[in-house]
């Protein structure tokens, strides 16, 4: 089972930190070791995530989406109806408990969107701890509602103004607090990224919609899904709901990449697709360069989505071919998050509008007894202004 | 015996060991600035490589990567610059950098490379002691001493598994956080250094955050040299092509920590 006790998945993965950083690093996973066989601590997160997070999300049969596609049917797994409107609550409520047992006060985090910002405020909120949230001044800006929702749930949301102002750079202002408060603090990182054992703890949060896909899928079509298609940024809702089928190598695993204004432009966020492997953020991975090792910016109309690198495990299963990895520009994002909106009445974060956009292109192509599972990781009420701008239009 | 061992073994004498950013302001800047602080009795020279995500550097340092970055400079023009550093002077010369820029280069041709120059070890904020072993294997042929970093946070077993694979000197961070100008060090600076000196004979110099003589000589009279790099730093951005105020507060620190 991956990673290995250094936190490798084949050569990925790892503890590429400063040395003082070492400590809590060991002190988290002797924790999360720990964790593994306390029944109170998983009965507590299971009552906390069916009661206040409202598990488990339903899975929704796309009938007019499917029809639309004329080919395998599409079901979406809601993680857009969890609280907080995103998967992002499954890893802020777990990693929020740990830090409690571990007698932490006060808790760090990055945000892209600010999905996982407002995740771990709100987890903050509920157990009473200090939240400190770090994000790109170039994401406060366009995802202000967020800002707002955090600041109401008494978290401090400070602006990064250094580099692209965007994901990685809040990452960078985040862990350089957590050196600094090395003590007291605890880091809850939204992705499956960054040093071992965070890729593999977020792995374990998330994989509770792979576990409720399975068994949900099972109910309504009495057979486990052909493809499952998720966005991935840093990878962690592609995480989640691949996990639980990884030993199942027919069922195909899709993870669609940002190509912002287009996978030859230079300007996207398609780390596995365009980039090459190396160390950012504690862990080796595969990381959009430039020819001198340094980190290139990224761009994508998605704010989640928007990071040069990505989670260790996703580049161990695209190196090894269990899982497939596509990309999908902004077009055909906006297209897909309009899509979803008028034939079902949903309308998905940009993120997993990623996401819908592949699997609509992949349902075509195949007969009408398939079936596609998607991540549909978040709404997108969070985008409105966003998508409004993009089509021109005044609000 | 390489440079860096030498540099210890004068009597008493502590070391002092200087941080400046390749290709900050500019890339001749640094090699009169490298000249100017061998003749101000530092003993080690850190030469920075530039690199988009310092996250283990404070404001100063990261602003002056940032500017180094967007003066054009790579791995490959900061080697260039301590070929041309190392025919000027004769002290220890190590670079500074993270990890990335040298994975890409590739290890063994940087460590091969280094050599050339006339670099004499390595400082990798983000790179602990064993995380990887090529990088190890590849410094190690061509003798360029890995500094490994310990902190006023670590166990005494990591200060025991660091300090058996260390090389050169160890690098002991002054209090937990990023670089940077700070009044204080971490309360428990004198214990951790004890805990250090327990299980080493190793040199072992204090750096992060050191920014006045008076710093420096506390940390001199606990370890066996000081590092100074952000406060260099903020003294060589007023322009002055002579660099008065550096060199002068060079001869402070010299005097206060030959005490």
């Amino acid at each position: 089972m991956l990673p290995d006790e250094k936190g490798y998945y084949g050569p990925y993965g790892g503890r590429f930190v400063p040395e003082t950083l070492i400590p809590a690093l060991d002190e988290l996973t002797a924790a999360y070791r720990g964790i593994q066989d306390d029944k109170d601590f998983w009965s507590r997160l299971e009552t906390l995530a069916h009661d206040y997070s409202g598990r488990p999300t339903p899975l929704y049969f796309a009938e007019m989406l499917t029809r639309h596609c004329g080919g395998a049917q599409i079901y979406l797994k809601r993680e857009d109806l969890a609280h907080t409107g995103a998967h992002k609550i499954n890893n802020a409520l777990g990693q929020g408990l740990l830090a409690q047992r571990m007698g932490k006060q006060r808790i760090i985090a990055e945000t892209g969107a600010g999905q996982h910002g407002v995740a771990t405020a709100a987890v903050c909120a509920m157990l009473g701890l200090k939240c400190v949230i770090y994000m790109g001044e170039e994401d406060v800006r366009r995802q202000s509602l967020n800002v707002f929702r955090m600041k109401l749930m008494g978290a401090e949301v400070h602006s990064v103004s250094s580099g692209s102002r965007t994901l990685k750079d809040a990452i960078n202002e985040a862990i350089r607090d957590w050196v600094t408060n090395v003590g007291d603090s605890y880091y809850l990182i939204g992705s499956v990224v960054g040093p071992h054992p965070y890729p593999l703890m977020v792995r374990d949060f998330q994989a509770v919609i792979g576990r409720e896909t399975r068994r949900q899928v099972l109910e309504k079509c009495s057979r486990l899904p052909d493809y499952i298609v998720a966005c991935v940024g840093g990878g962690s809702n592609a995480i989640g709901i691949f996990h639980p089928f990884i030993s199942e190598t027919e069922i195909k695993l899709i993870g669609v990449e940002a190509a912002g204004d287009g996978i030859d432009t230079g300007r996207h966020a398609a780390s596995l697709a365009r980039g090459k492997p190396g160390v950012l953020h504690g862990a080796m991975s595969y990381l959009l360069q430039d020819s001198d090792g340094q980190i290139m910016e990224t761009h994508s109309i998605s704010a989640g989505l928007d990071y040069p690198g990505v989670g260790p495990e996703h580049s161990y299963y695209k190196d090894g071919h269990r899982a497939e990895y596509m990309t999908v520009d902004d077009r055909e994002c906006l297209e897909a998050f309009q899509l979803l909106c008028k034939l079902e009445g949903i309308m998905p974060a940009l993120e997993s509008a990623h996401a819908v956009a592949h699997a609509v292109k992949l349902a075509r192509t195949l007969d009408k007894d398939r079936i596609i599972v998607i991540n549909l990781s978040g709404r997108g009420d969070k985008d409105t202004g966003i998508v409004a701008d993009a089509l021109g239009v005044t609000l | 015996m390489n440079r860096i061992s030498n540099v210890f073994q004068k009597d008493g004498r502590k070391a002092l060991i200087a941080y400046i950013t390749t290709g900050y302001p500019s890339l001749e800047a640094t090699i009169d600035v490298a000249s100017l602080l061998a003749e101000s009795g530092c003993d080690i020279i850190e030469l920075g490589i530039p690199f988009s995500d310092p996250l283990a550097d404070g404001v100063t340092i990261q602003n002056a990567t940032h500017q180094a970055l967007l003066n054009g400079i790579t791995v490959k023009k900061c080697l260039a610059s301590a070929a041309k550093i190392r025919r000027k002077v004769s002290i220890p010369l190590v670079f500074m950098g993270y990890l990335n820029p040298i994975l890409h280069y590739g290890p063994e041709k940087f460590c091969a490379d280094c050599s050339k120059a006339g670099i004499d070890g390595l400082i990798i904020p983000d790179l602990p002691p064993g995380e990887l072993p090529a990088l190890d294997e590849s410094a190690g042929w061509h003798g360029i001493d890995i500094i490994s970093f310990l902190a006023p946070n670590s166990s005494d077993a990591r200060i025991k598994e660091v300090a058996g694979k260390a090389h050169g000197f160890i690098y002991l961070v002054s209090v937990t956080g990023v670089t940077g100008v700070r009044k204080c060090f971490a309360a428990d600076l004198k214990g951790f250094i004890a805990r250090v000196r327990q299980v080493t004979n190793l040199p072992l110099c204090i750096g992060f955050g050191i920014s006045s003589a008076e710093q420096a000589a506390q940390a001199a009279e606990l370890a066996d040299g000081v590092i100074i790099g952000s406060r260099i730093i903020q003294l060589m951005e007023d322009n002055d092509k002579s660099y008065k105020k550096l060199r002068d507060f060079l001869g402070e620190i010299r005097h206060s920590i030959d005490g």
